[in-house]
């Protein structure tokens, strides 16, 4: 059971550069993402469409992965099922060993995140290359993603010259363009020399047993293309019926992630290249991951957790993800997402702060492209927590407090009884917010206020003084008095 | 004959905040309304039902679908009870037939305060006068739940002399969440204090919300950071003549 | 097995029995708008000039071959072996190599180049979209590897978006490996949300219809 990690959270929170990137990169992704919806005002049907069809999907799984994998068959691909990480992994080790493959390119995948593959290959000193900018940085920086979709998002330029010099050994160059084309320069040449490539999958295709990989840079397209073997990573939960739902699909991605109407390359590959293709992988393994996925699965309110298509418009929006950045998540899904994946595949009581580090504002609810009920969720999580700390003999202190609210809230003469009270125990003057309180009345609630704001006065009539006062008085009488006060 | 009302006030207006409370009966009243106030009224349940006490927060709605079993019209200076009430009761009784039957006739019933404005007294113009500059902040239950956008901006563009500037963060969370405020202080801060640099940018003295809890967080943190704005509620404004 | 373990459970979760028909998915939502051919060109051309593409209009496969030419002015450019191109004279342009079918060497000229030349399938208007399937004519590599991206295209195929390809095309699968729309140049925007073209792909897209 990890505690609320408050030192890496005020860390995160007192660094003020660090703030202004991540506020300033989501507010950027917020408003690109708000000029691609506008303009389209199917778009809320698009949404509802597309819930309905991952609803399906879901709902009927084991049909759609049996379909998907006859077809990937039919086309000469393989595939693969993994039970957790460590059979993915292996899975991927053994191959490599089998085929003598030294290098490996990657395409952005948080599945592969998931699994640690890029670590456990490492050992066998396979050089696993990413080969997405923004992995590429954070791999030589040996840091994790910050953001789905983004997930350089923390890093400056300044920051980028520094590991490309020490990593590199370049000429020092903070020029992003130049940088940019130093990378391009880098990997083109493990691009050509890998005997392997691994990618993700956004999508995959039961009807057609194929995978769709959704990018801007290109190199997605080049780690499927170039090398001789390909292997996709998927979790079984990205599986939908049918290619032309695609035209559901491909219109809420582009737009919620980046505000794009589409991605500058969306790949709809179905196994290994054919007799008389020139080029294209001559193997192709789809590798499909469950890892916990049938343990949400198996919570019928919950399962539509599986809906998401990791377009990161969650995270953008939360004003939580906003603050605190991606690396205070316990896991590799962060935002709003991770906050309810990380207890349904972990336990509850791994991380049970995490679910309640929200104000259930609801912004993630209402941008998901595919309609997860995210802040229900947050709330059933909260109630199954406090079950399970109950259980283990925990939480007994708030536990009590809320019972002894439920006591009084339901007893309208001690509530005023109770609440009469309490004017005449405050400390302050009439009508000012204090910035501090005495000793005794430094507890929980009101510590945890008070650090960060003034506390506000009870006024000097409550609300049913006031209306009791105001009753007696006559209508005429209670206007002129209140105009009077203003 | 007059219409009737029943003032929800919440437990935080009831002790903290009387005065947006006392506003709404007064811009009620100035419509021709009859407002009475039950007083056996607590709370709606919602700090337990959101730090995951379903029993306890049950048990409140409870008492609560019993105080408002015979109102009409129930009015709610404030978007997170409403919202709780009008689409959490539900889920609290999920087992319980006759309750949940009582809880979807709730629904029809309970009206967060400019909703009622607009929608059952079908008024924009309530005769009053505010001459300060002022900005709105998009109180997040009310904006998400209860679909409140345009209608404190239609209000607020009737009001004599007020002059309205758009922030904007309007539609950006103030921090408060309930307990979050406290078990996460600093992001809670924090947050807030997002929200108050767009604040500062209109150069607005008052921002207005209709939820008191907003206004309390916002106004904490405001005077925290020793700045000037005011935090008043939307009823204040309105009954302001 | 892990397979069957996988399934299992997947059935467990759901309350399913093996072979268990799955019930009607909800009805596919394709709309396709009646645009004429006109409006389709200019809408490609606007929506591929918003990414910084350029499109041509050509009068005839000559005038096709002349923008090419002026391209290639001095440069080295590897051609696909797409009918169309033959047909509007693109391999003998100076410069121009084509009618690579090895593997291996078709990736070192594409990687040594200056312009990738193709035809394309289809087309997508309202997004400026190329639609390429890898073939024995059209190779992945030729649209991929080389800085700049040249594609010559008969206006027929140019569809009113993805609606309408799906709807020819329902299996992609069955025509090829590979199907990958193109939307402009390669680009990123990982380094303080700045924007670079040509990150992998090629940084600059030219589209002739002929």
């Amino acid at each position: 059971m990890n505690p609320i990690p408050v030192e890496s959270l005020h860390k995160t929170l007192s660094d003020q550069s660090l703030q202004t990137a991540i506020y300033d990169s989501t507010a950027r992704l917020m408003l690109k993402r708000r000029n691609a919806v506008t303009p389209v005002p199917e778009f809320q049907e698009l949404r509802s469409q597309a819930n309905r069809i991952k609803q399906h999907a879901i709902e009927n799984l084991d049909y759609y992965l049996e379909q998907l994998e006859q077809n990937v068959m039919r086309r000469g691909g393989k595939v693969v099922w993994a039970r957790d990480a460590a059979e993915a992994v292996g899975f991927v080790r053994t191959l490599c060993k089998d085929k003598g493959v030294r290098r490996i390119v990657k395409s952005k995948s948080m599945t592969t995140e998931e699994i640690e593959l890029n670590h456990e290959l490492e050992k066998d000193r396979i050089d696993v290359v990413e080969t997405d900018l923004g992995e590429y940085i954070l791999q030589l920086a040996n840091e994790k993603p910050y953001h789905i979709v983004a997930p350089a998002l923390h890093k400056t330029r300044f920051d980028v010259a520094d590991i490309f010099t020490k990593e590199l050994g370049v000429e020092r160059e903070e020029v992003i363009e130049k940088q940019t084309m130093i990378a391009r320069r880098v990997l083109r040449e493990k691009f050509l020399t890998a005997e392997m490539g691994i990618t993700g999958a956004n999508y995959l295709i039961a009807d057609s047993g194929a995978v769709v990989l959704v990018e801007n840079e290109g190199n997605a397209r080049l780690s499927s293309s170039a090398p001789r073997i390909q292997i996709a990573v998927a979790g079984i939960e990205k599986v939908i019926p049918r290619a032309q739902d695609l035209v559901t699909f491909l219109k809420v991605l582009g737009r919620s992630a980046t505000g794009q109407p589409l991605t500058v390359y969306t790949s709809f590959l179905s196994g290994p290249r054919r007799p008389g293709e020139i080029d294209g992988p001559e193997e192709f393994y789809l590798l499909l991951l469950d890892n916990g996925r049938t343990k949400v699965l198996a919570d019928k309110n919950k399962r539509q957790s599986l809906y998401c298509i990791r377009c990161g418009a969650c995270l953008n929006h939360c004003p939580v993800y906003r603050k605190i950045g991606g690396h205070n998540y316990p896991w590799v899904y962060s935002g709003p997402i991770g906050a309810i994946l990380s207890p349904q595949f972990h336990g509850v009581t791994q991380n049970p702060w995490l679910p309640f580090a929200s104000s259930l504002c609801g912004a993630c609810g209402e941008v998901c492209p595919v309609k997860i009920e995210i802040p229900k969720i947050l709330l059933e999580l909260r109630s199954d927590i406090t079950k399970a700390q109950s259980t283990a003999g925990g939480g007994g202190l708030e536990r009590f407090a809320f019972r002894l609210f439920a006591f009084v809230m339901r007893r309208p003469g001690l509530y005023r009884f109770l609440t009469g009270l309490a004017p005449r125990m405050f400390p302050g003057k009439q009508g000012e917010w204090l910035r501090d309180v005495p000793s005794w009345m430094k507890w929980g609630p009101v510590t945890g206020w008070l650090s960060q704001r003034d506390l506000p006065p009870p006024p000097e009539q409550n609300f049913r003084e006031m209306w009791r006062v105001r009753q007696r008085q006559s209508r005429p009488e209670r206007q002129r008095q209140s105009s009077e006060v203003r | 004959m007059p219409r009737r009302v029943s003032l929800f006030v919440t437990c935080i207006g009831d002790q903290l905040f009387p005065h947006a409370g006392i506003a709404v009966a007064e811009v009620l009243e100035g419509l021709g309304y009859q407002v009475d106030f039950p007083e056996a009224q607590t709370c709606c349940g919602q700090p337990a039902f959101n730090s995951g006490f379903r029993d306890e927060a049950r048990a409140v709605a409870d008492h609560f679908l019993k105080v408002f079993e015979k109102a009409d019209y129930i009015v709610v200076p404030s978007g997170s009870c409403g919202s709780m009430i009008g689409h959490h009761y539900a889920e609290l009784f999920e087992d319980d037939p006759a309750k949940l039957k009582a809880c979807h006739e709730l629904e029809h019933r309970v009206w967060e305060f400019s909703k009622f404005l607009l929608e059952v007294a079908q008024v924009e113009d309530v005769g009053a006068r505010f001459p300060h500059k002022v900005t709105y902040h998009d109180s997040c239950h009310a904006l998400r739940e209860l679909g409140v956008k345009s209608g404190p901006r239609r209000l607020l563009s009737q009001v004599r002399d007020l002059e309205f500037v758009e922030m904007d963060a309007a539609e950006e969370c103030c921090g408060f969440g309930g307990t979050f405020s406290v078990k996460f202080a600093e992001i809670s801060g924090g947050m807030a204090g997002a929200k108050i640099a767009s604040l500062q940018k209109t150069g607005a003295e008052y921002v207005i919300s209709i939820d008191s809890s907003c206004l309390m967080q916002l106004q904490g943190r405001i005077l925290r950071l020793g700045m000037p704005m005011k935090t008043l509620h939307l009823a204040e404004v309105l009954a302001s003549r | 097995m892990s397979r069957e373990a996988v399934l299992h459970k997947v059935r467990t979760a759901l309350g399913r029995a093996p072979g268990q028909s799955p019930g009607e998915p909800p009805a596919v939502r394709i709309r396709i708008l009646k645009i004429g051919i006109e409006q389709r060109i200019q809408q490609f051309r606007e929506a591929i000039e918003k990414l910084n593409g350029k499109a041509y209009q050509a009068d005839s496969k000559l005038d096709a071959r002349a923008y090419a030419e002026r391209l290639l002015a001095g440069k080295r450019g590897v051609a696909s072996s797409a009918p169309f191109l033959m047909e509007c004279g693109i391999p003998s342009i100076s410069g121009v190599v084509s009618g690579l079918t090895d593997r291996l060497a078709l990736r070192e000229a594409c990687a040594t180049c200056d312009i990738g030349i193709t035809s394309a399938d289809y087309a997508l208007a309202d997004t400026g979209t190329l639609v390429m399937l890898s073939s024995a004519e059209e190779a992945r590599m030729i649209s991929l590897l080389p800085p700049c991206h040249l594609a010559v295209v008969p206006r027929e195929r140019l569809l009113t978006g993805l609606d309408e390809l799906l709807d020819l095309l329902p299996v992609p699968s069955d025509r090829s490996s590979s199907m990958v729309l193109v939307t402009g140049p390669s680009r990123t925007a990982d380094i303080e949300q700045i924007l670079v073209r040509g990150v992998h792909g090629p940084g600059e897209i030219h589209v002739v219809w002929v």
